[in-house]
């Protein structure tokens, strides 16, 4: 599934957070969006499932399309778009009051959807397995998510947000919380998943862009009133290697701030 | 002060002490750990252990005057209400044939109207508390929260006078309604009080009276569920009201039902606004929630009649308020039962 971000602003009150991003994200692809602290990558993250409206006082202009229905148009009920884009956050969060396979299940029962047993034990075993957490868990899936290791629990939570069958799935930051095994648990599962599913990945960590991302986008501010703008977007061998804009390849190589 | 000892008590200060000082005593415990060297005679650490012995003398007197006064106030319940286990018709209140046909009646009392209390303040307290935390998230909900948390401070008395002179009767006419119309409800049965002094009204002000201690507690409880999973869910795609009901409620689960015990226990020993409001009969066990004809309640019935109390009829009232402590004591050990329990496998 396309994404097509057309003139999007972002803004938290008078504060703005994403300056005009137009960007066209690939299906089927790992799409990174890298940048320094503060450059309203997770802001833009944030408004591809409409969760940047959540926080009383945000506001977003602009266009997000996925494929060609616009999310942003005054019909779409945003509690629809978040259901049709999966998103992992920072710090996993399992629910702690739901087992494994309830973790799994939890987008079907908190939008009141009922599933048969065998079509729930089909959900939770093919979810479990595309998040490469299935041979751990299969044994425990009545047990609390939250008993799970840290990078365990990451993945309970992309299965969670596989487990409904997204268009796109959006990481902020997936491993950031993580120990070095489990990142490369993730990454890994990165690969797997970009052979279905449009991915889009916040990360902070350049090598780990470098190795999981088959797009980046570098986004930048000029001051913390302005707001994050595109400052160059490609496949990730252009950008790492033969950056066109000079602040890219300052960032990539260290030379920021 | 023998040595052995005192390295202890210093090791107690390190403990109590700001983590920077933690941090290097610890290091210097590893490397240097002969104490003269480390604390050398009136350093200001000395000064802290005395500082550090008045505290725990204190703390400990504290601890035993309190365990002492529980045991006091039990023992002097047990001794002082004991002779009336052997009273009859002559000597006890009310000509209660023994001790017991007086007590249960009042107890059910008790219960049923902490119970109805509770059934009204709970949703009501909940309600408040989601609302306030998460529909309301501004200033209006704040607004609201400290409104419902001074209701906390009226006096017990003034709440009484509120349902004597207005709930009770603004009352009248609803609860007439309620016996002609939903009569067939056992509840409603019967020929409702003309006076509106009820138990239903009773528990009404009771419920009024609970509603802070639910509300703010469940107020926290519902603050403490991590944005994370507020946030998870509604990245799922819930709505507002699914992510109350599937993960708020179930992750605040163990902290309201804190609350609503704690409220449980405030309603079983109220005693003035239930003596002011409500109209008892002695020796009724009713469901009956219109009737004129009324179960007392325990606290009510104590602060009624010790004024003319006299022999054993003092005894009797004494070991009610034993009775009343021990339903109170074993609902709170319940609660604290029901708590662990519900809080198992969160957090």
């Amino acid at each position: 599934m396309t994404i097509k971000i057309e003139n999007l602003n972002a803004y938290y009150g008078a504060l703005q957070a994403v300056a005009d991003v137009s960007l066209t994200i690939q299906e089927c692809a790992v799409t990174a969006l890298i940048g320094a602290s503060g450059c309203g990558k997770s802001t833009l993250l944030r408004c591809i499932n409409r969760m940047h409206e959540i926080i009383p006082g945000a506001l977003v202009s602009g266009v997000v399309r996925l494929n060609e229905t616009n999310l942003y148009e005054p019909q779409a009920d945003p509690v629809a778009v978040r259901a049709r884009v999966g998103m992992v956050f920072q710090r996993p969060n399992p629910f702690p009051t739901m087992s494994i396979a309830e973790n799994v299940l939890a987008g079907f029962r908190l939008r009141g959807e009922r599933l048969s047993k065998t079509e729930s034990q089909e959900t939770v075993e093919h979810a479990l397995s595309a998040a490469n957490l299935w041979s751990e868990v299969k044994d425990r899936l009545k047990s609390p998510g939250t008993g799970l290791s840290g990078g365990q629990q990451q993945r309970l939570c992309i299965a969670r947000a596989l487990a409904s069958r997204p268009d796109v799935l959006l990481m902020d930051e997936p491993c950031s919380a993580l120990d070095p095994a489990s990142t490369g648990a993730i990454e890994e599962l990165l690969g797997e998943l970009r052979l279905a599913h449009t991915v889009v990945i916040v990360t902070h960590n350049l090598s780990q862009a470098m190795r999981v991302a088959d797009q980046v986008a570098f986004m930048a501010t000029t001051s913390a009133a302005n707001g994050g703008h595109l400052v160059e977007y490609g496949s990730s061998t252009q950008m790492f290697d033969h950056p066109a804009q000079s602040a890219t390849q300052d960032y990539i190589a260290g030379r920021f701030g | 002060m023998p040595l052995k000892q005192f390295g202890r008590e210093l090791l107690v200060i390190d403990v109590l002490a700001p983590s920077d000082t933690v941090r290097s005593s610890g290091a210097r415990h590893e490397n240097a750990p002969h104490l003269s060297e480390v604390y050398p005679p009136g350093a200001p650490q000395l000064r802290q252990a005395s500082h550090r012995d008045v505290l725990r003398i204190f703390s400990v007197v504290a601890a035993v005057v309190t365990l002492l006064l529980l045991g006091g106030v039990v023992v002097f319940l047990a001794i002082e209400g004991a002779p009336a286990l052997a009273g009859t018709s002559e000597n006890l209140p009310a000509g209660a044939s023994s001790i017991w046909a007086l007590a249960g009646p009042l107890l059910f009392g008790s219960l049923w109207a902490s119970a109805l209390a509770i059934a009204v303040a709970a949703p009501l307290g909940i309600g408040v508390a989601l609302f306030s935390v998460l529909v309301m998230r501004g200033a209006l909900g704040r607004w609201l929260g400290t409104a419902i948390d001074v209701l906390a401070a009226v006096p017990s008395v003034v709440y009484g006078l509120w349902g004597l002179m207005v709930v009770a009767p603004q009352t009248v006419r609803i609860y007439n309604w309620l016996a002609t119309h939903l009569g067939w409800i056992p509840f409603f049965a019967g020929q409702p009080s003309t006076t509106g002094r009820t138990i239903c009204t009773a528990a009404l002000v009771l419920a009024i009276m609970i509603l802070p201690i639910v509300s703010s507690v469940s107020r926290e409880a519902i603050r403490l569920v991590p944005s994370s999973s507020i946030e998870g869910a509604q990245a799922l795609g819930a709505t507002r009201q699914e992510m109350i009901r599937r993960v708020v409620l179930p992750e605040a689960r163990s902290g309201i039902m804190a609350g609503i015990m704690l409220a449980l226990g405030r309603a079983l020993g109220e005693t003035m606004a239930v003596a002011m409001v409500l109209s008892a009969t002695p020796f009724l066990v009713s469901f009956r929630l219109l009737s004129s004809q009324n179960p007392g309640t325990v606290a009510a019935y104590i602060a009624q009649n010790y004024p003319e109390a006299h022999g054993l009829e003092v005894n009797a009232l004494v070991w009610l308020g034993l009775l009343l402590f021990a339903v109170t004591f074993v609902v709170s050990f319940f609660a604290r039962l029901v708590v662990r329990r519900s809080s198992g496998g969160s957090r």
